[in-house]
């Protein structure tokens, strides 16, 4: 079973999922917070889908306030990054770069790429963590404090 | 993440994290937590001035730039005219050279491009003279 976790987990590197700061998190496991990593992600995914929502609406307004949407895109750029987030994170860059040039069609194309790079991240997350609960405590508590 | 990571506990060091991201706060927050160094969070820099105007005070403040309400701009000028000494690090994902130089002037003592890491952590520390890197 852990085996699989570690197979699991090293996919989503291979794959570009995520990058070498997720590790940099699973560092910060302790026997206190065994599940660090779990929840940050949790807390992320929460984050995220609020501003997911956000742009969703600012969009569907049909007004570009380019402004606007860059603002809502940077704070998801920074969760992504913070966590690891590797595919989802060069979307939100694609994305602001659009903003910039001003290109509303830009926008509306790289969006959905984040939606699905994010909702793509959110399964397999899910999956990861599922497996790594029911592998035990190796998996999940990197070191004793 | 290679080599030891310092355990600062026993210099009783303590230091405010400043973001209005949730995601960074639970992360610089614990990051702070593994060094041994006993830390608060605020969400923006009205925040932070406010603690301070409470009467609380930080050997460290990690300061995020964009922010709502007052940025850490805005929010390192105002501790310094408050004479607040703390070191100030700035933490951003902006690191375009004019936007970092207006952070700088604002007030702080050191920089570390988001994202925060152990290292990066551990260079604003010794950087600061926090602690001496063997």
């Amino acid at each position: 079973m852990q085996r699989q976790v570690a197979l699991i987990k090293q996919s989503l590197f291979d794959q570009g999922y995520l990058d070498e700061q997720f590790m940099e998190l699973e560092e910060l496991q302790d026997d206190v917070n065994p599940n660090f990593v779990e929840e940050v992600a949790t807390l992320y995914f929460k984050d995220s889908a609020r501003l997911i929502n956000s742009i969703d609406q600012a969009l569907e307004r049909g007004s570009f306030d380019f402004n606007r949407l860059d603002n809502y895109m940077h704070q998801f750029k920074g969760s992504s990054t913070s966590i690891g987030a590797s595919k989802v994170k060069t979307e939100c860059t694609m994305f602001r770069e659009y903003c910039r040039m001003g290109n509303a069609e830009g926008c509306l194309r790289t969006f959905q790429q984040v939606k699905k790079e994010h909702a793509t991240l959110r399964k397999k997350l899910e999956h990861y963590f599922q497996l790594a609960r029911q592998a035990g405590p190796k998996e999940t508590a990197r070191r004793s404090k | 993440m290679a080599g030891e990571v310092p355990n600062l506990e026993a210099s009783k060091l303590t230091a405010l994290v400043v973001d209005d991201n949730f995601v960074n706060q639970s992360v610089h927050h614990k990051l702070l937590d593994r060094l041994g160094i006993k830390n608060d969070v605020v969400s923006n820099g009205q925040e932070a001035v406010d603690v301070h105007c409470s009467g609380r005070n930080y050997d460290l403040i990690l300061m995020d730039m964009d922010m709502p309400i007052m940025n850490g701009i805005q929010a390192t000028r105002r501790l310094r005219e408050m004479g607040i000494e703390s070191k100030i690090a700035g933490v951003t994902t902006r690191a375009e050279e004019e936007e970092v130089k207006e952070f700088m002037e604002a007030g702080l003592n050191d920089f570390q491009e988001k994202p925060l890491t152990i290292s990066k952590l551990v260079s604003i520390l010794h950087n600061l003279e926090f602690y001496v890197q063997t």
